[in-house]
């Protein structure tokens, strides 16, 4: 692949106020160049020249459905990202936001340099943690009564032992269920109440996580930096309080869930 | 667990013991996309849904995630291509 002669697009990573020079120096981007810059209207992008042979429309609807490729540039797209963030305030965009030249990058900055401010602000000093709740292992006794129906020979008395055997189970597993909602709506308000800015994002879907037992929320919390240690003792407290659910906090992360700038739209009606 | 360099490390939360589970610090890769995708997708990893992405100057364009799902789905067991793609990735933003 030539760089000097295929078309280039430019991807962007994240908006911010000023970007020292040499700060990026050491970054690879999502297409293994380097990291740059484009300035307007006092903001600063983070970008990368990309070329459009893989990062063009038709390509990125292509690419963007091969998990390995999609992986591969959601990592080096959030490294940038996560990198940049540990030193400044940064509104990041969404992965696969490419502009065709710098006069878009231009025209972004200064079309929404007041949203830009705005999410700046709101970031500031905070950082993003995530919480998710899974439904608790149910009881061991669920799942170690149920074993392989008919394994056994049944007679009358063993099939009777046997429905009851499962009715007892079915009420057990819908104790539990009904314990993991009403925990899950504790910890909801316990988190929500805590965060400067609070999101749910969807469960993940079981084929997603992973785990056996599904996931209840999938909460997204905005936090004061100085406030990060309390609420990680908050979060020990709910679990323990809780044992019908099981939580999983990650963290931090730049403020994906809480700098999205307005719907960007077609007609990038000028303010 | 081979560490990654191009992830810079995460800062530690004070460290969450008891039922909290999964050291944030070592999250494992496949969980950590799904995490990821979640935010950088804007909107989150729906099952059946799309995503939006803005490409091009603003033009708006719908992207199917059923591939993904379905990749991902692949995925149980040994995760060879997640943990190769995390590796590529590492050794890209590392280097």
């Amino acid at each position: 692949m030539n760089a000097m002669t295929d078309p280039q697009g430019i991807w962007v990573y994240a908006v911010a106020e000023a970007v020292p020079d040499g700060s990026l120096g050491e970054l690879t981007g999502v297409s293994g160049g380097p990291v740059a810059t484009v300035a307007a209207a006092g903001l600063t992008a983070v970008t990368e020249q990309v070329p459009l042979a893989e990062f063009s429309e038709a390509a990125l609807q292509r690419n963007l459905e091969d998990l390995g490729w999609l992986e591969e540039k959601a990592r080096a797209h959030h490294a940038v990202i996560d990198a940049v963030a540990q030193r400044q305030p940064l509104v990041p965009m969404r992965l696969a936001t490419v502009y065709h030249g710098e006069a878009g990058v231009t025209g972004l900055l200064t079309g929404r340099s007041r949203d830009f401010r705005a999410l700046l602000d709101r970031i500031r000093g905070r950082r993003e943690w995530g919480v998710k709740a899974y439904a608790a292992q149910p009881a061991a006794a669920a799942d170690g009564l149920a074993g392989p129906a008919g394994a056994a020979k049944p007679s009358a008395g063993a099939g009777t032992a046997y429905l009851n055997r499962r009715r007892h189970e079915r009420s057990a597993q819908e104790e539990a269920r009904q314990a993991a909602m009403t925990s899950t709506a504790e910890i909801h308000d316990t988190l929500a109440g805590l965060a400067m800015a609070f999101r749910l994002h969807p469960p993940q879907a079981p084929q997603l996580h992973g785990n056996k037992q599904p996931m209840l929320l999938n909460a997204a919390c905005l936090l004061d930096d100085e406030r990060a240690g309390e609420f990680a003792a908050v979060v020990r407290s709910l679990a323990a309080d809780h044992p019908a659910v099981r939580l999983e906090l990650t963290g931090p992360w730049p403020p994906y869930s809480f700098a999205e700038l307005p719907e960007l739209t077609p007609a990038g009606d000028p303010a | 667990m081979t560490s990654q360099p191009g992830m810079p490390a995460r800062r530690a939360a004070a460290p969450v013991a008891g039922r909290v589970v999964r050291d944030p610090e070592v999250p494992g890769p496949r969980l950590a996309l799904v995490d990821l995708l979640d935010r950088v997708l804007a909107g989150g990893v729906v099952v059946t849904g799309e995503i939006v992405l803005s490409i091009a100057d603003i033009d708006l364009v719908a992207v199917s995630l059923r591939a993904l799902v379905t990749s991902v789905s692949a995925l149980d067991g040994p995760v060879p291509v997640a943990q190769q793609a995390a590796q590529r990735t590492a050794q890209q933003a590392g280097s």
